[in-house]
């Protein structure tokens, strides 16, 4: 029960995936509609899930008095401040000038860019100290990054222009390695890739892959 | 609370406060004083190199400083570059002027603010091309977030002289469908039918109430559609499901860092054009000739990679030379094992 | 309420960046914010769009009782929040990884494996003339020819049942040689990404909020 009905149910819609592409016709075609929906809202609900859950740890920390559990108080009180508001406002909570809105491009927005935005300071020091032309493939990893780094702004050309080099010339074997070496190499990882994520699929349709079920 | 920590946050609380009052603005250096600067930061480079081939390696907050300088003077800088143009961006430019006015856009917004400084110069550029020439725009997103930078977008667009004079109606020359979870699936479903995926628009307007997606059944009524893509569900997805399947004709903005993934299908032709992170928003605004925030960015993009390529040229310097000049200590101190 | 969004703005963009000196509490301050705000901001934006505009409005207005068997698969996915009844949340999670799964063995072998492998075996000069990419120019014919060597080089790499010796370790050389020009690339774009948004939260702290950028 626990599972054979979960890989019951794996089998089934999995082959009906695979088969509803070869037949677009009724009862496939609608099935398929039906199907669509309910995955649509399985994952919002998946993703509540993991709202709900991260309440759940928080509060928990707080109960417990954990270390830093003042942080906990404050991630808390900033969900229910942003879900609050949201539900108040309605179906237009998304409106200019809405206090959703306003939470969005005030707070929400600053806090997410500046956290990816970090990444360029530590991606330039990891490179100072461990960026290494030990080899031959590193070397022509770091000569082709050199290449695409330089080709790619405009400083590029200016910089092939003042050692010689005719106008233009740095972008154009940037766009040559993008258009041709890139694509190979990007071109056989995305087949290998492929191929890996058709055979698991295939695992996981007949049953013979079911770590996803977790333990008992 | 650490004593230092009070400290470093009251001397930050000082310098925000000299240069929000007491700094005249806007700051902008000449063309020399960009070069002094630039010879000045190269001969601190140069000392750096030195110092690192004794076998000084600089801290990494001494990297920090670099990249920010590198980052935020050419911000105040006077510099202008010419910037060339890809084929990839000038598909894309080609595909939307080849479009007859009153033709069907359909953009879709998979990437949220992190992304927004490399995405949003090209949405807006887009934006401001297509209502130039009179073509209509179905918007959506597959990341919750992306509907909303889409209205961001198109409220600077509107504001431009050009595109204001045409007095452009919601829901007759462009509509915001929102957002739709289930990645992939949300994509397939609309190759059936969009209305079941967006029944409502952004604002819960029916579908139907919409005259310009009222007949708008599925991707065969779409003349176009572009692409801004953050990561997953993205670029990726869309060509496995609408351009492959549903046969639409698509081109893509993606962040740099995913671009490289997309030339095989750019080279397929699953995708007619594409723009990369930054650089291809510059390129997009020079092809169209509607100059903008990526354009300006460029200086400080040149800067920064320059600084990146300097940092990897010093630390292999170091490597090389510090390995052969311990070598010799090692020899002349009779060792050599 | 604009002035003093910017402020805020600002005062979370510091905090954030204060993180390269070292870890301290106003970064603390504002990584708690951002995880609750963001948390928050999903639950209310897939209440609205999803629970409220694909599954209440449908069954309203449109009278589609279907959708009760996806939300009743919704319901039992939360009941893993009730530890004594959340192995039940295993029937939704495996409605989804059955989609999944059979949705992409037909998505990636048609589009990364069909598309691909056919574009790769271009003939040498195309009869589409005028075509930017596929003339038959010289430039486009070594571009053929370095992406079908490139492609199948690459693929012998990764093919681990035999051992990399003779012939094919010299074509697994090559493959190499070809993947690490293409990480180069990858790692040149990566670390434009990554600039781009760093300049983004610059212009905002010196335009936006400072107004020292022209």
């Amino acid at each position: 029960m626990r599972r054979e009905i979960p890989l019951l149910i794996t089998a089934i819609v999995g082959i009906f995936f695979v088969l509803q592409y070869f037949i677009p016709h009724p009862p496939f075609n609608r099935l398929n509609g039906w199907f669509s929906d309910w995955f649509s809202i399985i994952g919002a609900c998946a993703i509540w899930l993991g709202a709900l859950n991260l309440i759940r740890i928080s509060a928990d920390k707080i109960y417990r008095k954990r270390s830093d559990w003042g942080f906990s108080v404050v991630i808390i009180l900033s969900f229910l401040l942003i879900v609050v508001i949201g539900f108040k406002e309605g179906r237009d909570f998304r409106n200019p000038g809405s206090g959703f809105d306003w939470l969005y491009n005030f707070i929400y927005t600053p806090l997410s860019a500046t956290m990816f935005a970090l990444l360029a300071f530590f991606v330039a020091s990891a490179s100072y100290r461990a960026f290494r032309a030990r080899n031959l493939e590193a070397s022509l990893l770091l000569v082709a990054a050199f290449l695409v780094m330089l080709g790619r702004v405009p400083v590029g050309d200016a910089i092939g222009v003042s050692l010689g080099l005719p106008e233009t010339n740095i972008s154009k074997v940037a766009v040559w390695i993008m258009n041709t070496i890139n694509t190979a190499g990007q071109r056989a990882i995305l087949i290998g890739i492929a191929l890996g994520v058709v055979s698991t699929s295939l695992r996981i349709i007949l049953g013979i892959e079911r770590s996803y079920l977790g333990s008992e | 609370m650490t004593r230092g920590e009070l400290m470093a946050y009251l001397v930050i609380v000082a310098v925000v406060l000299l240069l929000a009052f007491a700094v005249p603005k806007p700051i902008s250096f000449s063309t020399t004083v960009s070069y002094i600067i630039v010879g000045f930061i190269a001969l601190v480079l140069l000392i750096i190199f030195v110092r690192t081939i004794q076998g000084n390696m600089v801290g990494r907050r001494i990297v920090f400083l670099f990249v920010g300088m590198a980052v935020i003077l050419p911000l105040f800088m006077t510099i202008s570059q010419p910037i060339p143009l890809s084929p990839e961006v000038k598909q894309v430019y080609d595909a939307v002027v080849a479009l007859k006015p009153g033709s069907k856009v359909l953009v879709s917004f998979d990437y949220d603010p992190p992304s927004a400084p490399e995405l949003q110069p090209m949405a807006e550029t887009f934006f401001r091309l297509c209502l130039s020439r009179d073509l209509k725009i179905v918007i959506m997103g597959l990341w919750p977030q992306g509907p909303q930078q889409a209205e961001i977008a198109m409220r600077k667009t509107l504001e431009y002289p050009e595109i204001a004079s045409k007095n452009l109606r919601y829901g007759i020359d462009y509509v915001n469908l929102g957002f739709q979870t289930g990645n992939e699936f949300v994509i397939q479903r609309m190759g059936g039918d969009f209305k079941s995926m967006f029944p409502t628009d952004l604002n819960g307007t029916a579908y139907d109430s919409l005259p310009l997606v009222r007949n708008v059944r599925n991707f065969s009524n779409i003349d176009y559609a572009f692409h801004l893509s953050a990561g997953y569900p993205g670029t990726v997805e869309w060509v496995q499901v609408a351009v492959d399947r549903y046969g639409l004709k698509m081109g893509a903005g993606n962040t740099a860092v995913q671009t490289t993934q997309m030339y095989p299908y750019l080279r397929a032709r699953q995708l007619v054009g594409l723009l990369g992170g930054l650089n291809g928003a510059a390129e997009f605004e020079r092809a169209a000739d509607m100059i903008g925030k990526a354009t300006k960015f460029m200086v400080s993009q040149s800067f920064s990679h320059i600084i990146v390529i300097a940092f990897i040229i010093i630390g292999n310097a170091a490597f090389f030379l510090g390995d052969k000049s311990r070598k010799r200590k090692q020899e002349a101190a009779g060792g050599g094992h | 309420m604009e002035i003093f969004g910017t402020w805020l703005a600002a005062f979370f963009t510091l905090g954030i960046i204060s993180f390269l000196y070292r870890d301290n509490a106003w970064y603390k301050l504002c990584e708690s914010i951002f995880v609750g705000i963001s948390a928050g901001y999903w639950f209310v934006t897939l209440f609205w769009d999803n629970i409220h505009g694909l599954f209440w409005e449908r069954i309203t207005e449109r009278h589609d009782y279907w959708l009760l068997i996806g939300a009743s698969l919704g319901l039992m996915m939360l009941l893993r929040l009730i530890p004594p009844i959340g192995w039940i949340s295993r029937w939704p999670l495996s409605f989804v990884v059955g989609a999944t799964a059979g949705l992409y063995i037909i998505n990636y072998f048609a589009s990364n494996v069909m598309v691909q492998v056919e574009n790769t075996l271009m003939p040498l000069f195309s009869a589409k003339f005028g075509d930017p990419l596929f003339s038959a120019s010289p430039y486009s014919i070594v571009g053929n020819i370095v992406v079908a060597a490139g492609t199948f080089t690459g693929l012998v790499y990764f093919f681990f049942s035999k051992e990399h010796k003779g012939a094919f370790g010299g074509m697994a050389k090559i493959g190499i040689w070809t993947i690490m020009i293409t990480f180069g690339a990858s790692f040149g774009y990566t670390v434009m990404s990554r600039m781009s948004l760093l300049i983004g939260r610059m212009d905002f702290i010196f335009g936006d909020w400072l107004g020292l950028i022209r």
